[in-house]
C-alpha cells in the first residue's frame, strides 16, 4: 500500500483576540502558507478539501457553505468532517489511500473570541434529557475527572501544576504561541480554584487561529517542493458519550486510538522522539501519556525533569492557546516542523519520529492519534499500512 | 482500489415527530441494517455517521451524542457533513473507509431529528445565511428556492403543470414504501391549488420536515461473500461544492451536480449515463429539483427532464424510473437520513427486493444524488448489482 505524506503546513499566529480579521481571512492566510510550503496550486493540484468545524462554534448552520472560496475550493470536492482536526487528517489520508485523490488539504480554525457565550455552547453538547437540565458549567466534568485521576496521590497533584509551568515556559520559544509565561508550579497552585481540584491556571486559554495541512500520495509527494513527513499510523476512537456510564479514571479513547495507530505503523508510542499530546487541562497531559503507553502517571515527572523524550515541546495548548478542533492540526504542524528540523529554538535534536494526539474536550470521549516519521527516519516497524 | 460492497440496509419509519430520541432512531436503523446483513456489532470495524445541522436537534457536536446509538462505542468514528447533501455523501464516506484498506467493514448511519426545533425546523435555516450580507434580510429557505425554480422555469419555458407531475408521481410511489410519511394519491390539480408558500413554490411542491434514520453495512468483496451471494457494489462516488456566493451563479443549472456526477461516473467507468443507468434516485426536496438534478446527472439534456416526465419515462415501469422509492416528497425528508434512504432504495431495487416498488427494467446500474447548502453542493453515488467491475 502506498504511503501518505504531509507535504505542507500553514498556520496563523494564535492570539486571544483577532478583531481586525474575519475567520475567512484567518483561513486564507493559513491556506496560502500551506500551499506555498507544499508547492501546490489549489485550483489545479488539490483533489479534495476538508474543513473541520462545528456549527455552534461558528454561529452558522451548515458551515461548509462558507469554506470553499478562501481555500481555493469553489466548485471542487469539499466537505466538512465534524470531528477533531486529526480525524480530518485521517479522512484525507484514507481518500488518498483509495487512489481517487492524490493531494488533499485539511483546514480547521477557531474564532473563539467572537463566541459571545462559549459556556452556553458547551452546555448544548450535554445530553438534553439527562444532563442539560442540571444547568452546570461543563468544565465541572474536568474537575470530577481530575479528582478521580489523582486519587490520593499528592505527588501527582504537584506534577499537574508543573505541566503548566513547563508548557508555558516552552511556549516562550514558539512564535505562534498566545500564552507564553515564566512561571513556577507554586504560582499555578496559588491560582484560584476553578473546578476543584482543577486550578484556573491549569485550564488552557482560548485563542483564535487557523491551520491548514496538505497531504499527498507517496508518488505525488516526491515531485513536490515541500519536504514530506510520512504518516506511519493513525487511529481514532470514541468511548461512551454517556457521563453516567464512562470510566472516569483512564482515557480509554486514547488507548483505543493508539492501538489502532500502532497496529498500522508497527511500532508503539515509545518509539517516538517527541510527543505533541492533548493538554486542554494540565492533568489531561499525564492521563493521556498513560493511556498512550508513554509512561505510567507516577513516572511522568521523570519526563518533566527532562529524562526522556519531550512532551509538548511546542508549549501545548496551555502555552499556545486552545483553538477548538484545530488544536490537533496545530500540534501536527508542530510535529512536522520538528521532523523537518525547522522548529527553530524549540527544535528537538535528532527527532525522527513523533506522536500527535488530540481530544475533543468535555463532554466528549473522542480522540485521535497520528504517528509520523521524518523523510530520512529509516525503517521503524513492520506495519501493515492499514488496520484491516 | 478495493471494490466496496453493500450487504445490509435498515430504515426507521419517517414521521413528523418521533417519540424516540435521535440516538434511539440511529440505533433502530443500525440494528436493522446489521440484522439484514446477518452481522453483529462486533463484526463492524468502523462507523461513518452523517447528520445535518446541529440546530435541528439542538445539540452541539451532535455526532458525539449520537455515537453510541450508531454503534460507535469503542470504535473509530467520523461524521461527515455537507448540509442537505450529507445522506448520499455518506456513500462516499463509508466507501473510503473500506476502499482505502483501513477497514474491512463499516457501518454507515444517517440520522435527523428535525422536530426538536421549535416551533418549526424552518427556523434553523435562518442561521445558514451570510452574517453580513444576507441574514439581516431575514431570508427564508423557501424564498431562495422559489428564485431558483422561477429561473429554471423561465429559462426553459417550463409549465408548472409539468413540474407538478413529479409531485404526483413521488407521492404516489411512496404509497408502497413502508417507511413513508406522506404517501398519497394526488392530482396535478391538487398541486396547483395547494397553498402558495413563495411563488412558484406551493405546499405540494415541497417535501415535509421529518424525523428518521437509515443505515447500511459496507464491506470488502471478500467479507461480502461470507454473508451473501448477492452483494451490491459501490462503484462510483463524487462530490463538488460551489462558491458561497450563490447570488453570483445562474441558478437555472446545477453545475456542481454535473461535476460531482462526472467524478462518480469516471470512477464507475460510465461514459453514457443515459444508456448505462437503469434508474435514478435524484434528490427531490422540491418537485422541480428532481428535474433540475436529472439534468445535472446527465440523464437528459438541459430543459428535457419535464418532457421525459410528461412522457412517463420516469415512472416505475418506464425506461428511466426516477425516485421509485417515493423520494423526499413522499417518503419524507429527515435530511441526512433521506440520502441514506436513497442509497437503501438502490440496494433493495438492485437486489430485486423492493416488493411493490420494484422497477420493471431488471436494473443493473443505478445512481443516487443529494444536494444542499446554499444551492451549492452535489453528492453522487453509483451502485451496481453483482458481476465484474467494468
Amino acid at each position: 500500500m502506498s504511503r501518505v505524506a504531509i507535504v505542507g503546513v500553514g498556520r496563523t499566529q494564535l492570539r486571544p483576540v483577532s478583531p481586525e480579521l474575519s475567520y475567512k481571512e484567518l483561513m486564507f492566510e493559513a491556506a496560502v502558507r500551506a500551499y506555498d510550503d507544499a508547492g501546490v496550486e489549489p485550483r489545479g493540484d488539490i483533489g479534495s478539501f476538508i474543513g473541520v468545524s462545528e456549527d455552534f462554534w461558528e454561529g452558522t448552520s451548515i458551515f461548509d457553505e462558507y469554506v470553499p472560496d478562501q481555500l481555493g475550493g469553489a466548485l471542487r470536492p469539499v466537505c466538512t468532517i465534524g470531528n477533531e482536526g486529526l480525524h480530518g487528517v485521517a479522512t484525507a489520508a484514507m481518500q488518498i489511500m483509495t487512489g481517487q485523490v492524490k493531494v488533499a488539504a485539511v483546514e480547521s480554525h477557531s474564532k473563539l473570541s467572537e463566541v459571545g457565550r462559549p459556556l452556553k455552547v458547551m452546555q448544548m453538547a450535554l445530553d438534553p434529557v439527562l444532563n442539560r437540565p442540571l444547568d452546570f458549567n461543563p468544565h465541572v466534568l474536568a474537575g470530577i475527572e481530575m479528582a478521580r485521576f489523582l486519587g490520593d496521590s499528592k505527588a501527582l497533584r504537584n506534577d499537574c501544576a508543573r505541566v503548566v509551568a513547563e508548557n508555558r515556559a516552552a511556549a516562550m520559544d514558539n512564535p505562534y504561541a498566545a500564552y507564553p509565561a515564566d512561571l513556577r508550579a507554586g504560582e499555578v497552585m496559588g491560582s484560584a480554584d476553578a473546578f476543584s481540584p482543577l486550578k484556573e491556571m491549569e485550564m488552557s486559554g482560548p485563542a483564535d487561529g487557523a491551520v491548514v495541512v496538505v497531504l499527498a500520495s507517496e508518488q505525488k509527494a516526491k515531485g513536490l517542493k515541500g519536504e514530506p513527513v510520512w504518516i506511519d499510523g493513525m487511529g481514532w476512537a470514541n468511548d461512551t458519550p454517556t457521563l453516567e456510564a464512562r470510566d472516569w479514571a483512564t482515557a480509554r479513547y486514547a488507548k483505543l486510538a493508539m492501538a489502532q495507530a500502532s497496529k498500522m505503523a508497527g511500532y508503539p508510542a515509545k518509539k517516538a522522539d517527541l510527543f505533541e499530546i492533548d493538554d486542554t487541562y494540565a492533568y489531561k497531559e499525564i492521563q493521556h501519556a498513560a493511556a498512550l503507553g508513554i509512561c505510567k502517571p507516577g513516572d511522568f515527572r521523570k519526563l518533566i525533569d527532562g529524562n526522556g523524550p519531550p512532551v509538548n515541546p511546542s508549549g501545548g495548548s496551555l502555552g499556545c492557546g486552545h483553538i477548538l478542533d484545530a488544536t490537533g492540526l496545530f500540534k501536527l504542524a508542530e510535529a512536522v516542523e520538528q521532523l523537518r528540523g525547522t522548529a527553530g529554538r524549540r527544535q528537538v535534536k535528532g527527532a525522527r519520529r513523533a506522536l500527535v494526539q488530540s481530544w475533543r474536550g468535555v463532554p466528549t470521549t473522542s480522540g485521535a492519534v497520528v504517528l509520523l516519521s521524518g523523510n530520512d527516519a529509516g525503517p521503524a516497524g513492520a506495519g501493515k499500512g492499514a488496520v484491516a | 482500489m478495493r471494490r466496496v460492497c453493500v450487504i445490509g440496509a435498515g430504515i426507521t419509519k419517517f414521521v413528523r415527530r418521533a417519540k424516540e430520541t435521535g440516538k434511539e432512531l440511529s440505533f433502530e436503523a443500525a440494528r436493522m441494517a446489521l440484522d439484514s446483513a446477518g452481522m453483529e456489532l462486533a463484526d463492524i470495524q468502523s462507523v461513518a455517521e452523517g447528520t445535518a445541522p446541529d440546530a435541528f436537534d439542538g445539540l452541539h457536536m451532535k455526532a458525539e451524542y449520537l455515537s453510541d446509538g450508531s454503534g460507535a462505542f469503542g470504535k473509530p468514528y467520523t461524521r461527515s457533513y455537507v448540509g442537505g447533501g450529507t445522506g448520499v455523501f455518506l456513500g462516499a464516506h463509508g466507501w473510503w473507509h473500506v476502499a482505502s484498506g483501513m477497514f474491512d467493514t463499516c457501518l454507515v448511519v444517517g440520522e435527523e431529528k428535525m422536530s426538536s426545533c421549535f416551533p418549526h425546523p424552518q427556523g434553523a435555516f435562518l442561521t445558514i445565511f451570510d452574517n453580513f450580507t444576507e441574514r439581516p434580510l431575514g431570508p427564508n429557505l423557501v424564498w431562495i428556492f422559489a428564485l431558483e425554480m422561477n429561473r429554471y422555469m423561465t429559462r426553459h419555458n417550463i409549465k408548472k403543470e409539468d413540474i407538478a407531475l413529479v409531485s404526483v408521481k413521488n407521492h404516489g410511489n411512496a404509497l408502497d414504501h413502508p417507511s413513508a410519511q406522506l404517501g398519497m394519491k394526488i392530482t396535478v390539480d391538487d398541486v396547483l391549488k395547494s397553498e402558495v408558500l413563495a411563488y412558484p413554490v406551493q405546499r405540494l411542491d415541497i417535501s415535509p420536515t421529518s424525523d428518521g434514520a437509515a443505515a447500511l453495512v459496507f464491506c470488502t468483496e471478500e467479507v461480502a461473500r461470507k454473508y451473501t451471494d448477492d452483494p451490491v457494489f459501490v462503484d462510483g462516488v463524487g462530490w463538488h461544492l460551489d462558491t458561497s456566493y450563490w447570488t453570483d451563479r445562474d441558478l437555472y443549472y446545477p453545475k456542481y451536480v454535473e461535476k460531482a456526477a462526472k467524478m462518480a461516473y469516471r470512477m464507475a467507468k460510465i461514459d453514457n449515463p443515459r444508456k448505462q443507468i437503469d434508474f435514478a434516485e435524484p434528490y427531490d426536496p422540491f418537485d422541480y429539483k428532481e428535474l433540475h438534478h436529472m439534468e445535472g446527472l446527465q440523464l437528459c439534456g438541459k430543459g428535457e427532464a419535464p418532457v421525459l416526465t410528461r412522457e412517463g419515462v420516469t415512472q416505475r415501469d418506464g425506461d428511466l424510473p426516477t425516485c421509485p422509492s417515493g423520494g423526499a416528497l413522499g417518503v419524507g425528508n429527515p435530511i441526512a437520513a433521506t440520502g441514506v434512504m436513497k442509497l437503501c432504495e438502490m440496494f433493495w431495487q438492485l437486489r430485486g427486493e423492493a416488493g411493490k416498488r420494484q422497477v420493471k427494467n431488471n436494473p443493473n446500474t443505478a445512481v443516487a444524488q443529494a444536494w444542499g447548502d446554499l444551492m451549492q453542493v452535489g453528492t453522487v453515488v453509483v451502485m451496481r448489482r453483482g458481476g465484474a467491475r467494468p
